[in-house]
């Protein structure tokens, strides 16, 4: 029994209630599919240079790496996750899934021209609606928008974002900047404006590396090593005073575990007790602030023996910080059956279906 | 530092002349075998216990500060009308005027003890009973047998202290705080 396969078991034996599912996955089969959706001028500039798409996509995901896909999800022709009938047989038919909130990431933010990567965007988002959000009901969706221009991601979201199959904004978690630097409050700015969720995600550009401090060496390392740039963004949003500017802003971090939460929350406490006066519009422990304005996926889980598992929940101090997800297509070998056991009978429903429901008011 | 255990505590003492701690200063002096700060902040003078409510911290080594405060990003501003002594510890503030810690502000708060200036006739007239043969300076424990009012003669002793009826004096109450 795995966070996604349902092994040995049915869904309603499994959970009775209903099942949203807060991280699934779109891929983009290839760059000619986008072409109906883009500009004449973009698809003969990536054909008169032979450009096959973003470069980062595969840093993110190497296409063999076992995390990037499951094996029995990887498709004969075209990348995994890359066909709406097999998200429904994969996933949202035998999950029984109410809702599930679609992302795509495509590495948008590994194109350096500010032109084309916000046609891209604008490509995928398009592309997006028209192939996935339009043609089953149960998808709810992110758009994408390009990453390293604020104002041009700002545009992006106001073009599209009103659209009502979407529910989020992506941002990759790595970045050449931190996400609370003033330079991004347009972005936030239009995120709430829209009254959508920006979803923290997995990847990013090219130049931010996936430690934070530099490149390593091995993608094992890499794997483990994000984290520490969600808790990065985490910090800097809140001590830059994000949230106090846009009180509105909700975040999903998706992909990153949510068991380093509690430990760093009381580490944050803590340097905010003693320096608080330096961010005086932080005006709350960070932990309260993780709790009102962040939410988490729970894939992975990262869980060690049930009984430490049971701590650390309780660690995180609510019953609505985590959000069921199967990350699907990618690789996570948690035991999501054990999970429900150690959750508190209160805390179920909502890791399950009601925490995102409230969240992404579905 | 350890007091005589079996000494009651409590009642006032005279720590310094007022001109010793002058605005912005600080002098910790030991009353009742416990260390006690006294601030001069802006000319007005408090008292706080030299243990930090927090973790036990040297409190009255830390810096006095305005509070800083802020609608927001991009806007600071202090507010010097409001003092907040930092424990060097790990940065706590509290209120000058309570004690009041801005964390855990239920059950962590600053023991401030009552300071009041008086003139030097009014010591020389209270303290007269200690003045024979008391030790002489300020950081020494007095050692002495409380009075009958329960008031305690502190380091400065009219004796050694020589008061001078022009001058005024820091007096710092020990006794217990008194219940509204
Ligand atoms: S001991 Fe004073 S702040 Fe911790």
């Amino acid at each position: 029994m795995t966070t996604a396969l349902l092994e040995n078991t049915t869904r309603t034996a499994l959970w009775s209630g209903s099942v949203i599912d807060a991280d699934v996955h779109a891929n983009v089969p290839s760059l000619e599919t986008l072409q109906k959706y883009q500009e004449r001028v973009w698809v003969q500039w990536a054909q008169e240079r032979g450009w096959a798409g973003p470069s980062g996509l595969k840093i993110a995901y190497p296409p063999n790496a076992p995390t990037t896909s499951r094996d029995e999800w990887r498709l004969d022709d075209g990348p995994p996750a890359s066909d709406l009938g097999a998200l429904q047989r994969h996933i949202l038919d035998p999950w029984q899934v109410e809702k599930a909130v679609l992302n795509c990431y495509y590495a948008i933010d590994s194109l350096r021209h500010p032109d084309w990567a916000a046609a891209l965007a604008r490509s995928v988002n398009d592309w997006l609606v028209a192939e996935w959000l339009d043609r089953d009901p149960r998808l709810v969706g992110s758009l994408v928008v390009p990453a390293r221009d604020p104002q041009a991601a700002a545009d992006e979201i106001d073009r599209i974002g009103g659209h009502p199959g979407f529910k989020q904004v992506m941002l990759p978690v790595r970045s050449e900047t931190l996400y609370g630097q003033r330079i991004w409050w347009p972005f936030f700015d239009a995120a709430v404006r829209n009254d959508l969720v920006v979803g923290m995600h997995w990847g990013g550009t090219p130049d931010g590396s996936p430690s934070t401090s530099g490149f390593p060496s091995w993608y094992v390392e890499e794997y483990a090593a994000e984290t520490q740039v969600y808790a990065a963004q985490v910090i800097s949003m809140i001590a830059e005073g994000v949230l106090r500017k846009f009180p509105e802003l909700r975040i999903s971090m998706l992909d990153c575990g949510f068991t380093w939460i509690p430990t760093w929350g009381w580490r944050m406490n803590k340097e905010w007790k003693g320096l608080r006066r330096e961010i005086p519009w932080v005006d709350r422990p960070p932990m309260d602030l993780v709790r009102e304005h962040f939410r988490f996926s729970v894939a992975p889980i990262d869980s060690g023996p049930p009984e430490h598992m049971a701590k650390i929940v309780e660690w995180l101090g609510t019953d609505d910080l985590l959000m069921f997800g199967t990350d699907y297509p990618h690789r996570h070998d948690d035991d999501i059956a054990e999970f429900l056991q150690v959750l508190p009978e209160t805390m179920r429903a909502n890791v399950m279906s009601e925490t995102a429901r409230r969240w992404y008011r579905l | 530092m350890t007091a005589p255990t079996e000494r009651p505590r409590g009642g006032k003492h005279v720590v310094a002349r007022t001109d010793e701690i002058p605005p912005g200063s600080r002098r910790i002096v030991e009353l009742d075998g416990r260390q006690i700060g006294i601030f001069n902040i802006d000319g007005e003078y408090v008292a706080f216990l030299h243990r930090c409510p927090h973790m036990s911290g040297p409190l009255c080594e830390g810096a006095v500060i305005g509070l800083v405060e802020s609608s927001g990003p991009g806007d600071v501003r202090l507010d010097e009308s409001r003092k907040f002594l930092t424990c060097p510890l790990h940065g706590w503030e509290f209120d000058v005027h309570t004690g009041q810690s801005y964390f855990d502000p239920k059950r962590v708060k600053a023991k401030r003890f009552p300071v009041e200036v008086r003139s030097g006739a009014d010591v020389a007239a209270d303290a007269p009973a200690a003045a024979p043969g008391a030790p002489g300076t300020p950081e020494a424990d007095t050692g002495a047998a409380p009075e009958a009012d329960g008031r305690v003669p502190g380091p400065y002793t009219a004796e050694t202290f020589e008061v001078v009826v022009e001058q005024d004096y820091v007096v710092v109450s020990t006794g217990r705080p008194r219940r509204k």
